[in-house]
């Protein structure tokens, strides 16, 4: 399985210097696949216990950023006696280049998975030139 | 009250505790705390066990949920994204293929009343105590 080779733990978000969020909440950083495509850049986001009401994808300047707020679920009148695995908030920012429509952008969440599609402009998709032999 | 006072004494055999003992000691084998995939969260209360496990992007009908005696196990996979010939990774780092997890409970679990419910990419597993298990209260007559 690809998944054993790889670090699966949860990777907590990294902070820009010395700033600290006012919630006490944990913040990881969300594993992402992201895919180039003839016509746009998808970016997929693992974000368990998210949904559309409680994530946000903004952009500022060049700055993409995907940010997801959980509300943890607790079983009532039980205790926790073994944890594997954190809850908390997710946040991550990528740069974006100048080659994304930005007001085409476009979010879905299922399953606690986030996919943003982010289109090309059109003049910068690629024409494939077809090769003729001679 | 009186049995949680009880449960604090020291040498008052708790199964849990024994649990996460065993598994602190087996993941200090490894020197670094390796475990397998899912990872999963456990709670308890006197009449069940609810295990929960982060799995999104998974289509619940690729989960498997099965019990025998005092062990669950999760068997399930997900599929990574399908690309055309011209489409390209510029990262890739979301966990792809089948997963196995078996957990042992300190206790027989009732197998038919078993339940799970999956939400917004998270599997809630309730785990009913056999009822020959199951703490009862034992009323104390006055004369």
């Amino acid at each position: 399985m690809k998944a054993g080779t790889k670090e699966l733990q949860k990777k907590e978000a990294r902070v820009k210097g010395d700033v600290e969020r006012t919630k006490e909440k944990r913040l990881y950083c969300p594993a992402v696949d992201i895919i180039e495509r003839r016509d746009d850049i998808v970016l997929i986001a693992d974000m368990p216990g998210v949904d559309e009401k409680s994530v946000e994808v903004t952009l500022e300047k060049d700055v993409l950023t995907i940010y997801g707020e959980v509300e943890p679920e607790i079983p009532e009148n039980h205790r926790l006696v073994s944890s594997e695995y954190g809850v908390g908030d997710y946040q991550r920012s990528f740069t974006l280049s100048d080659e994304i429509d930005r007001n085409k952008i476009k979010a879905t969440v299922k399953n606690g998975v986030l996919r943003v599609v982010l289109p090309k402009v059109e003049a910068v998709r690629t024409r494939k030139i077809p090769v003729k032999a001679a | 009250m009186l049995w949680r006072d009880f449960d604090d004494l020291n040498g008052f055999w708790d199964p849990w505790r024994e649990f996460e003992w065993m598994r602190r000691r087996l993941s200090r084998l490894i020197s670094e705390p390796t475990y397998d995939f899912p990872p999963v969260n456990i709670w308890v209360s006197d009449d069940d066990t609810v295990v929960t496990t982060e799995i999104p992007g998974i289509d619940p009908r690729d989960v498997d949920i099965s019990v025998t005696g005092r062990t669950l196990t999760i068997r399930g996979s997900r599929k990574s994204e399908e690309l055309k010939e011209e489409d390209s990774y510029h990262r890739r780092e979301r966990w792809s293929g089948r997963f196995s997890k078996a957990i042992e409970l300190p206790f027989n679990i009732e197998a038919d009343k078993v339940s799970a419910r999956f939400t917004k990419g998270i599997l809630y597993i309730t785990l009913p105590k056999a009822e020959a298990e199951r703490p009862r209260k034992i009323e104390i007559k006055s004369e």
